[in-house]
Order: C-alpha cells, then structure tokens, then sequence
C-alpha cells in the first residue's frame, strides 16, 4: 500500500512535507556499549598507528564489493564442467581459487542439493556464513529465531521461504559450528540445456546457495 | 586421544564446561556417525582466551533429527551435520 496516512485532504498540511506527506520522526537513538567500544577500538589503533583510517575503509570496501555473484559464478561453472564440479564437491577452497576467489584462511565444503537430498545451512552458535563468495549474509541468517529453528523444524522453516518439499527429499541441515563455512550446489534447473555460463549464472540467486531456495528457472 | 574414521558411531561428551565452547549444547549426550574427517585447527577454547591453542583434530558428525529431538520431531530421518573437536568424542556402540 503506497500510503499508510489518510489522504481525504480536509485536515489542513502543516507539518506535512512538499508532497503533502507526514514527516516521520528522526529515529536517532545513542549508541551502543558494543558500537561506543568498536569506535573506541578503532581510533586507538589509529592513533597508535598500528593501523591507518584509509586500511580500514579500504578492507570495508573490499568486504562491500564480495556478492553472492561471486557464489553464482562457482554454481554455474559446476553445472557445466563435471572435471570442476568433482573438485568443488572435493575441494571447494581449491576449486574456488582456481576461478579467482580467494575465500580466505577459511575452509570451505560445497554440499550438493539433489533430486533426493535437500541441504541448508545454519549457524546456531553465531552467524557463520562463507561471506568471501556470498558477501555479507541477510538480517534474518543472524536472528536467533532462524538459528534456533532451522536445525529443529527445517521443513517448516523453508515452507516460509516458499519452498516446501516432499517427504521423498531428505533434508540435511548444516551447523557450522567450527573452521568450516558452507556453500550449496543447488541443482540445475529443468530447462537449461542450452544456456550459457553467463545466463546460467544469473539464474544461482543468494538463497539457492544457503539452501533457503532453489535455483530459478529461465 | 582416539581417532575415528568415516562411518565410526561417536558419542557427544555430555559436559557443561564453563568458557567459549563451540560444540553446541543441544548435541551434547548425542550419537551419530563421522561423516568426514577433517584437518587440526587450533583449539578455539584456548584460542578465544588468547592462551597458547593447541592443534586438534576436528570431525563433520551426522546426526539423525530423530536422535537429536526425539522421535516426535519434525521429520525423524532428516539429518543434521555439525563439526566436533575430537576431545568432545568417544566411542559409541551400535544401538
């Protein structure tokens, strides 16, 4: 619904913006003990230069420009060379290296969703996500109740992302509770034979690669 | 420390040990089967202390969903992976 006021234009628009709409109030709030603590952390290391403000931006530049494209790009490339596909299942750190990912000191293991098996990730102590190929994970991976629910009522959980799945699937929840971060192999959609890497690619959103969605169809 | 191949049954040590511990408490007491085994990491609970860590073996264990919330869980066959630290553990027999 684009308007959550009444608009019946026989109160008089004070106080209403060009637009004839209500301002909303600021919701600017104090911050934090943990925000007050990160900025305290941070100009001290600055100022006792052990880093500088530039590194910082820069490494937060870095962590913007990683998306779940990178993740798509290792999908699609699976889906068309099974020589990479076996290694990814292998060696996921090694696979993904050799296309250019570098995912870090981390170790990374693929899990592959097919026509029997369903697999979902999860971090039930914290909010493990494999960020160098999905970028920074969704508000609702880190929230207690996906956390705490997905490893005991799986099925549910995916019904409300819309995916709701036969009781011939088995479904295999991963809790990434130590050094390893996780990715899904989702299946390759019906359809696709003649697509390229590129339109392949495009069709591996975030969620197939959590294992809260599928693949798209073209 | 014993070592566990693939397919080794292992049961969870039931310990409730104060500190940073990443094997989570709803695993604790629970039996399942090595699904792989994986390299040494540096023991996070000496890690998160910054006290010198040493190396230990980490396992992917398999869970069934029935053993983990009982028989009345959602779907008792699906499954549930989790990485243990070895000392965390031990031997289990065939039920």
């Amino acid at each position: 619904m684009p308007h959550d006021h009444p608009h019946d234009h026989d109160h008089d628009h004070d106080g209403m913006s060009p637009s004839g709409h209500p301002y909303r109030k600021d919701q600017d709030t104090g911050l934090s003990y943990w925000q007050c603590m990160e900025i305290a952390v941070r100009e001290l290391l600055i100022e006792k230069g052990e880093v500088s403000a530039q590194e910082v931006a820069r490494q937060i530049d870095v962590m913007d420009s990683r998306s779940p494209a990178n993740g798509a790009a290792v999908v699609a490339r699976a889906w068309v060379d099974p020589g990479f596909k076996a290694l990814l299942l292998k060696d996921a750190g090694a696979a993904c290296g050799e296309m250019g990912f570098d995912i870090g000191p981390l170790q990374l293991i693929a899990v592959e969703n097919t026509a029997q098996v369903h697999n979902v990730i999860v971090c039930t102590l914290c909010s493990c996500y494999p960020r160098n190929l999905l970028g920074l994970p969704p508000d609702w991976y880190k929230s207690r109740a996906y956390r705490a629910r997905t490893v005991r009522e799986p099925r549910a959980v995916l019904a409300e992302f819309g995916l709701t799945l036969g009781e011939d699937v088995q479904v295999r929840v991963h809790d990434s509770t130590a050094d390893m971060r996780y990715i899904v192999l989702p299946a390759r959609p019906e359809g696709t034979e003649g697509l390229s890497e590129a339109e392949l690619a495009a069709l591996v959103g975030r969620d197939s690669m959590i294992g809260t969605g599928v693949a798209r169809r073209p | 420390m014993v070592e566990f191949t693939p397919g080794a049954r292992v049961r969870v040590r039931a310990l409730m040990p104060p500190g940073h511990i990443r094997t989570p408490a709803y695993l604790r007491g629970k039996t399942g089967v090595v699904e792989r085994v994986l390299k040494e990491y540096a023991n996070p609970e000496q890690l998160a202390y910054r006290l010198p860590a040493a190396p230990l073996r980490l396992y992917r264990v398999r869970f069934e969903m029935a053993e983990v919330w009982g028989a009345g869980c959602e779907t008792p066959s699906d499954t549930l992976d989790a990485e243990i630290y070895a000392p965390w553990l031990e031997p289990a027999h065939a039920p």
